[in-house]
């Protein structure tokens, strides 16, 4: 089976890459793009390390193709800061003591980011709903939530 | 892991032709979030993975003048719930679209995918047997239609033949003085595997106190979800009263053959479609009442 | 926090972000699966599908004919007969029996991870499948199937006589308890169960090695210790450990789960035989099946009191599964089931016990939970039965200074007590709990926390900084509080110390990090190491000042003689000493010893059951816990919180669910139900700080105590809200409607 050209913008820039028609996106990613930063934690869309934004929309990249990724727009935990300036999300996190072992961090950062950006004045309750698809083991939560409660104080402008 | 490989279509009529020349090894790919795993994992034999998300209507949400509405299989589930008709006029499709997965499943999990993995216990599929939603299926022979209760025929099985195709999904009309609801049960709060889910939808006298009719469906408790249609006609033509709806329930709990397994018990299932299709059918009611 | 006495220090307890924080929330920090070597292959184990199978024979011809593969390799590879390797190599790659269903039978390398998977499936294994021993109180019974042939229990009395699969048999006696039983007014017992469960690290295992022509072999793997896991694949491999460099990446959660090496010598083999680098990552499957989850358990315990609310006596009968292998460790229990109280007469029996699962490893506190699932419930039970309130119960027997502790050795400064009277105190025990079906539990735990060997260096940067150099694998964020406590001892600012984590080329030897250890043990090397630092520069110092050595004194940061006439800040110092002689470097090495005083924690949890489902909801818990000296507020109270979370999901959902052929049916993340955001509430927190007399700071180890009372507390809760007492774990939906039918 020969591989194929996938195009697509990444993190805002353009790119091109060769994938096997049963290679995911998170394979992609990691292995021809050299985007380590999602994780495989279970290869099966049921703990979100792996999230990235394709076309706007949180998903797990495990459970997407690469080939369905051609002419996407994606964004990956690379592209959430913006050069040298980490997101109120990545600061808030490293300010609530939100991380311990950091493995899940990546995958929660991207979705906090996808809840904020489409319910920017989620309470608790809605908040834990959104993120209930991404597990950690470490935190229980608890300094997560408030790390997305602290980001949401932030003025609109900078997330 | 499985080796497949991957086309995506323009049209319907191209996507038939490669299931058909393909056979059973062509399957279907919508979100994926089933099919890609199972493919992987060789769960499923899977030698070509045909996208139909490119496809016009397969992603679809049609709003008909006559009330009724077409949604196409593929389309994801958080558009469905963001709707501003479907939240109004149908909630409890509403009701299990935002409960399959978690966000990133719902950006790209359909009620088309969920009906054709054919699951015992898929979310969406009670309520469309419900609602009384009808398959609007096309193949190299032409299109045709199969109410949602007649489509799953084991685990993991349906109706499809080769080379058809689950085009979109009709819902009729919903009656004046009608409401519906689904609710499951898990042992989390999100992520879960249903141990056991119902979805009620009855429609009221005009003053509310009776039921005219009702379809009642449970899931996760036989081999396919169920039209349990001695359930609603417990209900039909009776007042609207705990007593009437505990036959109901009782009926359903009749018609309930579940096993026991890493998800649930035997007993714990059979009592659980009491809970569920009593809270669906009070839910229903006040949603009906308005 | 609640503090019984502690100097004003200037960096330890303030809460500054983690060196590796910013790697981490972008994305930079390279984990184990993400290391990548030029022309690296991909390797892949074949595991048993059967519990229990004699190996008859194994033929890798067809995988070796497999375009794209490089290598094959099985437990040939490491020694000519299978059936004499020790337990560490069988496990690793199996020898003439297939022990547990995941067991690893062969691995490949080869040039994609897809050919490796389809070589793997083409190596034929032919089994003679046996039946498994599967259930813990079972396979202790004559006549159950016999994993290990030569296995003797190993007793006080000496070796056993027959083939066993009970590997050995600890007794802990003090005083006599039928003696003090029949003082006693009120007894309470009952037997527990509880399930086998994983420890749920999100990053799977990885591995990847690579072996030199000249045999210097390197390995990149995500570990809880690179020195014990040099020292394992040494002895598993018969590779001199001068040859092996083991390179620490950062991990992805541990919990214990990471201590033993499973792909590190496979994916070693495979490197030699093909010449190439070879990575090996496990997926979650794997991780269910070939790691070391913990061990379920079944414990008969019996509590005796008089009618004045003391314990007299206290009788337990303990069996823990080791899985396939000796792996448990069930007299860690006996050192902690009665460590939170004075009770003069004792009878302990613990049994470790091979059944056809999965070896086990340690679980945060491995023993403690399941004990205190046993323990805490007869003390709630005790309480109403004696009709007082719970945590009175709990202080009028409550350990203190001089009690008998683990292995019977005296407590020095056990904070349970305070631990207790902060439960009493707390805006949350003082809150009624209105409404029905509702309850509130409380539990104590305890574990006895380990010091060990750590050793670590410092450099002096020539602007007056500093460069830690350790080898404690950091999984939780101890980069930051070793690297604290080196800037209180130096007198400097935080930022001014840079810490790394190296390889086992670069540091002094570093035991594992594990037993809430690092911030404990490596951080008294960290002292050590600092001390030396500032001799050093004394020494560099006295001569511009005309006085010896030993007359430069230093206090608060500063430098100074004795008269006060002269003095120097460090940073002043460094700068001025770091150029005056050879490079201005010093070391602390330590052994802090086994028992390093140990940690109580306790908890308070609020429970709503639904009659018509079975389902608990976890309405509020308070986590109350012993720090000693809490380093870093916020990580010690994260370790309290993640603890607690990991007792929730044990005690609700999580559990191997085993069919009778030993497969195990959930192994997915999917129906091993681990907690979402969407299962717990906040969890508050208390800490205790009742310092440690063990440590220059006062610090105690804070990693595992926290998970010890979750188990307890909750069904104590659950009992108070359906009046149903639970024996068993999980305490899933199912379990609560069945056992609270009727009521």
């Amino acid at each position: 089976m020969a591989k194929r050209i996938v195009s697509a913008t990444i993190n805002g820039e353009p790119m091109e890459f060769a994938a096997e028609p049963y290679e995911t996106l998170l394979e992609a990613l990691r292995n021809d793009l050299g985007l380590t930063g999602s994780k495989e934690g279970c290869g099966n869309g049921n703990c979100g390390a792996c999230n990235v934004m394709l076309n706007g929309a949180l998903v797990n990249s495990c459970c997407v193709l690469a080939l369905e990724a051609n002419g996407a727009n994606i964004t990956t935990i690379e592209g959430v800061a913006q050069g040298d300036h980490l997101h109120p999300l990545q600061q808030a996190f490293l300010e609530e003591a939100a991380l311990q072992c950091g493995i899940c961090t990546p995958g929660f950062i991207v979705a906090a980011k996808a809840l904020l950006d489409n319910e920017p004045d989620a309470d608790e309750a809605r908040i834990r709903h959104w993120l209930a698809g991404n597990l950690c083991r470490c935190t229980g939560y608890d300094k997560i939530i408030r790390a997305v409660q602290l980001a949401q104080k932030q003025p609109a402008g900078s997330r | 892991m499985q080796a497949f490989d991957y086309v995506a279509p323009s049209s319907v009529q191209e996507a038939v032709a490669v299931l058909a020349k393909h056979g059973p090894a062509a399957r279907v790919l919508a979100g994926g979030t089933d099919i890609i795993i199972q493919a992987r994992e060789g769960r499923r034999d899977v030698a070509v993975m045909v996208d139909v998300k490119g496809i016009a209507e397969l992603t679809q949400i049609t709003h008909n003048g006559d009330g009724s509405l077409r949604i196409g299989a593929a389309t994801p589930c958080a558009r469905i719930y963001s709707d501003p008709v479907i939240k109004q006029r149908f909630p409890a499709i509403v009701d299990s679209a935002s409960l399959i997965g978690g966000i990133q499943i719902q950006s790209r999990a359909s009620l088309g995918g969920n009906l054709c993995n054919s699951g015992p216990a898929g979310d969406s599929i009670p309520t469309m047997i419900a609602l009384g939603a009808v398959c609007e299926i096309t193949g190299p022979g032409g299109s045709r239609t199969v109410k949602v209760e007649d489509f799953c025929t084991a685990p993991g099985r349906n109706v499809l033949q080769n080379g058809e195709m689950l085009v979109s999904l009709l819902f009729p009309a919903p009656s004046g003085n009608s409401g519906a609801a689904f609710e499951r049960f898990i042992p989390r709060n999100e992520m879960d595997i249903a141990v056991a889910n119902a979805a009620s939808n009855v429609t009221l006298s005009a003053d509310g106190q009776t039921f005219q009719s009702a379809r009642i469906a449970i899931g996760a408790v036989a081999p396919t979800p169920l039209y349990v249609e001695a359930a609603g006609a417990a209900l039909a033509g009776q007042p609207v009263n705990d007593a009437t709806i505990a036959r109901a329930c009782e009926a359903a709990q009749a018609a309930a053959s579940p096993i026991n397994d890493m998800r649930g018990t035997i007993e714990q299932r059979k009592h659980l479609v009491g809970v569920l299709v009593r809270r669906t059918i009070n839910k229903a009611v006040q949603r009906a009442r308005g | 926090m609640v503090t019984t006495s502690k100097p004003a220090y200037k960096v330890i307890g303030t809460r500054p972000i983690r060196p590796d924080g910013i790697d981490k929330v972008t994305g930079r920090a390279v984990y184990g699966a993400d290391v990548r070597q030029p022309g690296m292959l991909y390797g892949r184990i074949k595991r048993s599908p059967h519990a229990h199978a004699i190996i008859k024979s194994i033929n890798t011809a067809k995988a070796e004919a497999l375009p794209g593969v490089r290598a094959v390799v099985t437990s040939k590879d490491l020694g000519p007969d299978p059936a004499a390797l020790p337990d560490a190599s069988k496990n690793i790659l199996a020898g003439d029996k297939a022990l547990y269903r995941g067991h690893a039978i062969a691995a490949v390398a080869a040039t994609s991870d897809l050919i490796a998977r389809q070589a793997a499936d083409l190596i034929e294994v032919e089994y003679e499948v046996l039946e498994p021993a599967l259930d813990v109180r079972e396979a202790m019974l004559p006549g159950a199937p016999i994993l290990h042939p030569n296995m003797r229990t190993r007793t006080p009395a000496g070796p056993g006589q027959e083939p066993s699969n009970i590997v050995a048999h600890a007794a802990v006696v003090f005083g006599d308890v039928e003696k003090g039983f029949a003082e006693c007014d009120v007894i309470v017992e009952g037997e527990f169960k509880t399930k086998m469960v994983h420890q749920g690290y999100i990053e799977p295992q990885s591995a990847t090695a690579m072996w030199n022509p000249d045999g210097q072999l390197t390995i990149w793997t995500c570990t809880q210790g690179s020195f014990p896991a040099r020292q394992s694949v040494s002895q598993i491999l018969g590779h001199p450990v001068s040859k092996i460099k083991v390179i620490p990446t950062e991990i992805g959660g541990g919990f214990g789960g990471k201590i033993s090496v499973y792909l590190e010598p496979v994916a070693a083999l495979l490197s030699k035989k093909s010449g190439k680098p070879v990575k090996m990552t496990m997926d979650r499957v794997d991780v269910f099946e070939g790691t070391g989850p913990t061990p379920g358990t079944s414990i008969k315990a019996k509590l005796g009191a008089t009618k004045d609310g003391k314990f007299r006596a206290f009788q337990a009968d303990m069996a823990y599964e080791n899985g396939a292998f000796a792996g448990s460790a069930a007299n860690y229990a006996t050192m902690c089931i009665t460590a939170a109280y004075d009770i003069e007469h004792v009878k302990m029996d613990a049994y470790d016990v091979v059944v056809n699962k999965p070896r086990t490893q340690d679980y945060r506190a491995p023993s403690s939970p399941a004990a205190a699932f046993a323990m805490e419930q007869l003390v709630d039970e005790m309480a109403e039965k004696l009709g007082m309130d719970v945590e009175e119960l709990r202080l009028a027997n409550t350990c203190r200074p001089g009690t008998r502790g683990p292995m019977g050795m005296p407590h020095q400064a056990p904070g349970h007590e305070e631990c207790v009277k902060q439960a009493l105190a707390s805006e949350h025990y003082r809150s009624p709990l209105e409404g029905p079906n509702k309850g509130r539990g409380t539990a104590s735990g305890f574990w006895f926390n380990v010091g060990l060997r750590s050793s670590v260096s410092v450099t002096v940067m020539p602007d007056g900084t500093v460069s830690l150099i350790e080898g404690s694998t950091d999984i939780g964020g101890t980069r930051a509080s070793l690297a604290m406590q080196l800037a209180e001892t130096l007198g400097i600012a935080y930022e001014d110390v840079k810490p790394s984590v190296v390889d086992t080329d670069s540091v002094g030897y570093n035991d594992v990090t594990a037993g809430s250890r690092v911030t404990f043990g490596t951080g008294m090397a960290v002292h050590e190491a600092g001390k030396n630092l500032i001799k050093e520069m004394a020494t560099r110092l006295a001569p511009t000042w005309q006085v010896q050595p030993d007359e430069v004194e230093f206090e608060g940061g500063t430098f100074k003689t004795k008269d006060g006439a002269k003095s120097m800040s460090f940073k002043e110092a460094a700068q001025a000493t770091v150029g005056r002689g050879p490079g201005l470097t010093a070391s602390g090495s330590v052994n802090a010893g086994f028992l390093q005083g140990g940690g109580f924690a306790h908890a308070i949890v609020d429970v709503e059951v639904d009659p018509e489902t079975g389902k608990v909801t976890i309405l509020r818990y308070t986590a109350i816990q012993d720090a000693g000296t809490a380093v870093h507020p916020s990580y010690v109270e994260g370790q309290m919180q993640g603890g607690a979370v990991q007792g929730i999901g044990w005690a609700l959902n999580e559990e191997y669910y085993y069919d009778e052929t030993g497969r195990m049916a959930n192994a997915s993340y999917l129906d091993y139900r681990i907690p979402t955001t969407l299962d717990v509430p906040m969890i508050d927190t208390i800490i205790v700080e009742v310092p440690n007399p063990l440590h220059p700071f006062g610090v105690r180890g804070v990693g595992e105590p926290g998970i010890v009372p979750p188990l307890a507390a909750i069904a104590n809760a659950v009992a108070h809200a359906t009046g149903v007492r639970q024996h068993q774990l999980p305490m899933n939906p199912a379990r609560i409607l069945e056992t609270t039918k009727g009521k």
